[in-house]
């Protein structure tokens, strides 16, 4: 097992920021997959690759776009036409995925050392969120599961809803520590318990 | 203004990189024909009214996308992958 590093090193203050008093309103934490792997179909292959990734990965992945599934600690979804990122505690998936999928059918690219993995939850998370995406964060429009690909001025973010409350959100880890700051900054008003 | 991509549903603009005019086909890259190549790079027709054009949703799923959209308002009147637009069909090569 590899020990994984955190990009955000002084930006990451645990403990309470904001609202000093009663229940945190986010938690927010690093999540620290030891797996993030992207899979992309070639041209008119998609269904070929879906099919390969749902037998290796064990997700019921529908093709619907933004559809996703949580597993325990293995999540994927749809990030754009013909694409998923799947995350997993484990390492060795991105391995599987190259030996289920052919080389004319798709695209095997391991991005764990190029994405950080953040989570917010909590009864505020949804509010939070709000304030940085325009994205309807409502569960009718985005259920447990389902993801979307959106920006956050230029800084590029995948966002899966795991909970009920929680999000995991994908940024690129150049911009690791300057959206960490970011989000922690918007929990504020709420009170943002940030975790280990 | 907001544009509906066919892969992630209604965004704000902000999150799309326009790529100019979608009415104009290359020409084949081993022509030596120099006024094709001019109409091909400089001339608009400058529409006022509905007006076809390749976006990408850069901020997004990434795709590229074919717009119609009205200059005079500013509606958007229909969206589709841009690899399925007349355009890209008339250029593909066999
Ligand atoms: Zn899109």
């Amino acid at each position: 097992m590899v020990e994984i590093a955190s990009p955000l090193g002084t930006a990451f203050k645990p403990g309470r920021h904001g609202k000093p008093d009663g229940a945190p309103g986010v938690i927010v934490c690093e999540r620290k997959p030891a797996t993030i792997v992207q899979v992309a179909a070639f041209s008119g292959r998609e269904t070929a690759v879906r099919e390969a990734l749902v037998k290796a990965a064990g997700l019921k992945l529908n093709g619907k776009p933004g559809a996703g599934v949580v597993n325990g600690s293995r999540a994927g979804f749809g990030v754009a036409p013909g694409r998923w990122l799947i995350a997993d505690d484990k390492e060795g998936l991105a391995g599987s995925f190259a030996k289920a999928i052919a080389h004319e059918d798709g695209a095997v690219t391991r991005l764990t050392h190029g994405r950080s993995v953040f989570r917010i939850e909590g009864p505020r998370a949804e509010w939070v969120l709000a304030k940085l995406f325009a994205v309807d964060f409502s569960p009718e429009a985005f259920p447990v599961g389902d993801a979307v690909s959106t920006t956050h001025h230029d800084v590029f973010a995948a966002i899966q809803r795991v909970g009920e409350n929680a999000f995991d959100l994908y940024v690129f880890r150049s911009f690791a520590r300057s959206f960490f700051e970011t989000l922690v900054r918007a929990g504020e008003e709420v009170g943002c318990e940030v975790k280990a | 203004m907001r544009i509906t991509c066919p892969h992630c549903g209604r965004r704000d603009v902000a999150e799309f990189t326009y790529q100019g005019d979608a009415n104009r086909l290359r020409p084949d890259p081993a022509s030596t024909d120099q006024a094709a190549w001019n109409a091909y790079v400089y001339d608009r027709v400058n529409t006022r009214g509905p007006h076809r054009e390749f976006w990408q949703h850069s901020g997004g799923c990434r795709a590229h996308l074919a717009v119609e959209r009205d200059t005079a308002t500013h509606a958007i009147l229909s969206v589709s992958y841009a690899r399925d637009s007349d355009t890209a069909r008339a250029g593909r090569r066999p």
